[in-house]
């Protein structure tokens, strides 16, 4: 059976129309928006939460967002080990939503940052991905004023120690600096996962570097990934 | 009954405050040199019905909890009076 993709529409969801682009007419695979006021995500086999600022970002970024009907069928959809991915906006309404640990602030420049981002692969064993191998350096945008991620300290001892670290900003050469962070993120930290794995939240913007138009690939590893493991399930 | 409740919502001391932190710088650019510390926050005020005042402060602080403060990195103090 073809995979079809959710993704889901927040007023304010801004990304939306590219996550659409790239993976039906990138991927050529089916995608629908899905309306936060809908309560099902029945015949779904991946879901995607855009960036973007839901609601304005009011009150904090996601926190609104977190509480429409569609997040409740999201985390049954997460409960039931389906993939869920969740882009820049997407991945602060995991966060606030429960289903990955920690939360983002302001970024600590204060500053709005829009550049191509380098990121290291730090987990492969994922279905996000599974096509990279530990080590492996992406370029993928960042567009974001808070990506600035904080958890406290026995909770990233935990993280790490369980491989929930899925990517971390580093420079040119893979290394993990300072400089190279764009927003203050303890560790570098650009993309986690939960415990199971299948739940991904990353500050940049795999659906912006899908084609060599747009000046760059990377983005298509993390679609491809997620394609293949659906197939895996499937199969 | 009618209550009003004021809701403070700060950062936690142990998070950082870029915020805090640059309207500190201007405040120093100002002259106020005397500011050692400045720390951003959010002010609510809300209305709400309860049977009295400590099922007000239950349900606001639930409210916190749940939705007005995020408690990975903010923490709240809440102040009900009858209104």
């Amino acid at each position: 059976m073809p995979s079809r993709f959710a993704i889901v529409v927040f007023p304010g969801t801004w990304s939306d129309v590219d996550w659409h682009h790239a993976i039906t007419n990138v991927l050529g695979v089916d995608a629908e928006y899905v309306f936060h006021k809908q309560s099902t995500l029945a015949g779904f086999d991946a879901v995607i939460l855009p960036g973007g600022f839901s609601y304005g970002d009011y009150l904090r970024p996601g926190a609104i967002a977190h509480l429409s009907p569609v997040m409740r069928s999201v985390i049954d959809f997460a409960a039931g080990g389906g993939p869920v991915i969740g882009s820049c906006n997407g991945f602060q309404v995991l966060c606030e939503s429960g289903l990955l640990p920690g939360a983002l602030m302001r970024n600590r420049s204060l500053q709005f940052r829009c550049h191509p981002q380098n990121l290291l692969v730090e987990r492969a064993a994922t279905p996000f991905t599974s096509l990279s191998s530990v080590g492996d350096i992406l370029s993928i945008p960042v567009s974001h004023g808070d990506g600035n991620y904080y958890v406290d300290p026995e909770a990233l001892a935990l993280m790490e120690s369980k491989g929930q670290i899925a990517f971390r900003y580093c420079d040119p050469s893979g290394a993990v600096t300072e400089d190279a962070n764009p927003n203050g993120s303890l560790n570098n930290i650009a993309g986690i996962t939960n415990e199971a794995g299948n739940v991904l939240g990353l500050m940049p913007h795999p659906e912006r570097v899908v084609e060599r138009e747009l000046g760059g690939t990377d983005g298509l590893l993390v679609l491809h990934s997620m394609l293949e493991s659906l197939h895996e399930h499937v199969g | 009954m009618r209550f009003s409740a004021q809701v403070f919502v700060t950062l936690k001391p142990t998070v950082n405050d870029p915020q805090g932190n640059a309207v500190l710088g201007g405040l120093h650019a100002l002259g106020f040199e005397s500011v050692e510390t400045v720390r951003v926050g959010k002010y609510l005020t809300l209305t709400l019905d309860a049977i009295g005042e400590s099922a007000a402060k239950e349900q606001v602080d639930s409210m916190c909890e749940r939705l007005l403060a995020n408690t990975v990195i903010e923490s709240y103090e809440v102040e009900i009076e009858s209104a």
